[in-house]
């Protein structure tokens, strides 16, 4: 299924869920607001003609000063293997409160890839069952993938936990 | 004295080296595996709950090997990102170097040379046949197999050797730049190519006699970690897991790139879903790299391998184009190299994927219309086939566990990034 359709179906399914649309490349994709994103997503899985039946991909990206709606767009990649097609998601979320449903019982590769977003974007997935940091240490602060985070850090690396041997040992 | 490590109060998943009463009073172990041991290949850490040898419970910890490349590219040019593709899928960097160039490409909306595709199709397949061929050798070595990783060991030393001659590293080879390539493959490519694959051929062979009737590596490998079709789908595996599980979908054929629509290869595709299947899919896989490898050089075209883009292409080092070598090669070079110059797509975002030896290699790019990407995203094949490991192992033995990690063949560069 082409992508412009799917933005046509969903225009048509849900109108107050579609903030607006986006074409690049001849791919596809609809914006949509925090609050909103999951029920547009479990309309993209289980429609019988859409059946997007894989999220192949989920991050974010931290539009800071560019002039968008809100600061974050956390980006849904899907894939159907009924009809071979892709299509995007972007789902803004607010600086103040930067909360979103969490997708883990609509397909099974969320929850890494949502705990990674939440590693280096600082965003919460409500009702995610294990909202840790995945690839960097717990006790790390900051989220790196802002673009207000310097790409030389805040010094955590001056402050890890390290070894220390007893004078003598 | 023992050294004292100061942690500050963090939440585990699961207690390590504590024994635990069950209800029936059996008594559970929890023990680490990894992120040192022979058997992850890499710095992996899977914490698990065993009742007697049974896996109860897993769970995973990664990040080991995190390096930021995300960050790091945000802060590069489109072609100084190329270094930092081949740090990912360390098995196969070329493979990387390709997916990321086509993204820029197709985010620019250029076509590379006929050359350029084919001498790319070539080299992605020679790398998609290093990746498996060691998989395979480890996979084996796992099982107890040691002579069959060593044979796949020498057909990977002659491969390195070829992708040296072309690229001028073994590993951290860098090849690919935006619409070109970085040079041209020497002028015994073919012979080069040829040697390898009739060698390679027949050490396939050696491998499929020794593993395929073996009783010892069927034992450990049929039924083993064995996951449903519908289940592999919402892991989001891609490659040869989920060909493995029946499921006939390869980048390749349903979208074709570099001109891989004018190459007659097969999908390998086994409906078992097991350690074996995947197995039995990579063999099936590197033959038919090898068949296109065989297409590809009988129809090398010659000509230019870079577009005919003058504001892209980066001159070739002689002395007209240096920037000692005047006044116009010093402009050339400025408008290449000086950042708002060269390489700048146009505002937008793409999402584009290839069929990396490991599955879906995806790269989800923003351009803001300036010379670095405002994000840089990948898809790693491995972080999705590594989440449904504990899938596959739930109420197996634990030495089933390492059959299944060795099939999954997660790279650690590619899982942590």
């Amino acid at each position: 299924m082409d992508g412009l359709q799917v933005v046509e179906k969903l225009k048509a399914a849900m109108p107050e869920a579609v903030h607006g649309t986006g074409e690049f490349a001849r791919q596809h994709w609809i914006e949509t607001r925090d609050n909103r994103a999951k029920g547009v997503l479990r309309f993209l899985r289980d429609d019988p003609e859409l059946a997007f039946d894989a999220l192949m991909d989920l991050t974010a990206v931290d539009y800071l000063n560019q002039g968008m709606p809100e600061r974050f767009g956390v980006v849904y990649i899907l894939y159907s293997f009924k009809h071979g097609g892709y299509f995007r998601v972007k789902a803004w979320v607010p600086e103040s409160d930067p909360k979103i449903d969490s997708v883990h019982d609509l397909w099974k590769s969320a929850p890494w890839a949502e705990r990674e977003v939440y590693d280096m974007f600082g965003i919460v997935f409500r009702g995610h069952p294990d909202l840790r940091r995945i690839q960097l240490p717990e006790y790390y602060t900051g989220h790196p993938l802002r673009k207000d985070y310097p790409l030389r850090g805040m010094g955590e690396r001056d402050t890890f936990p390290r070894y220390v041997r007893e004078e003598g040992a | 004295m023992e050294p004292k490590l100061d942690l500050p109060p963090s939440k585990p998943v699961l207690e390590i080296e504590q024994e635990r009463e069950d209800d029936l009073g059996g008594r559970r172990l929890v023990v680490n595996f990894g992120p040192q041991h022979p058997a992850t290949h890499g710095t992996l850490r899977a914490i698990v709950e065993l009742d007697g040898e049974i896996v109860r419970s897993m769970a995973l910890e990664i990040g080991y090997l995190h390096s930021g490349f995300e960050k790091i590219a945000e802060y590069r040019t489109y072609n100084q990102t190329v270094t930092v593709t081949d740090r990912m899928n360390y098995l196969s960097p070329l493979c990387n170097n390709i997916g990321f160039a086509l993204a820029v490409e197709k985010l620019m909306g250029l076509e590379v040379t006929p050359r350029c595709a084919a001498i790319r199709v070539i080299l992605y397949e020679l790398s998609r046949v290093a990746d498996h061929i060691l998989s395979v050798g480890l996979q084996a070595m796992d099982l107890g197999a040691f002579s069959v990783m060593l044979w796949t060991f020498i057909e990977r030393e002659n491969l390195y050797d070829i992708f040296e001659a072309v690229t001028g590293a073994r590993l951290t080879t860098s090849y690919t730049r935006v619409g070109g390539l970085f040079r041209d493959v020497p002028p015994d490519f073919e012979e080069m190519c040829r040697t390898f694959m009739a060698k390679c051929g027949k050490s396939i062979d050696d491998i499929e006699t020794v593993l395929n009737e073996n009783r010892i590596f069927r034992d450990r490998t049929v039924g083993v970690g064995r996951l449903s079709k519908e289940e592999a789908i919402s892991f989001g595996l891609t490659g040869p897991l989920l060909r493995a599980c029946g499921v006939p979908y390869d980048i390749r054929k349903a979208r074709p790139y570099l001109g891989y629509d004018q190459y007659d290869f097969e999908i390998a595709v086994d409906d078992e879903g097991d350690v074996f299947a995947r197995y039995r899919v990579r063999v099936k896989e590197m033959r038919e790299a090898l068949k296109i490898v065989d297409q590809a050089l009988r129809a090398l075209p010659q000509g230019p391998i870079w577009v005919d883009d003058p504001r892209i292409v980066i001159p070739p080092k002689n002395a007209d184009n240096a920037p000692s070598g005047g006044m116009e090669g010093l402009i050339y070079h400025f408008k290449n190299y000086m950042l708002g110059h060269g390489v700048c797509p146009p505002k937008g975002e793409i999402y584009f994927a290839t069929e990396a030896p490991n599955g879906e290699l995806g790269w989800y790019l923003v351009s803001d219309g300036s010379g670095r990407p405002y994000r840089w995203r990948v898809r790693p094949p491995s972080l999705y086939n590594y989440q449904a490991f504990p899938e596959m192992c739930a109420g197996k033995l634990l030495s089933d566990a390492v059959a299944v990690l060795s099939s999954l063949n997660v790279i650690a560069g590619e899982l942590d990034r």
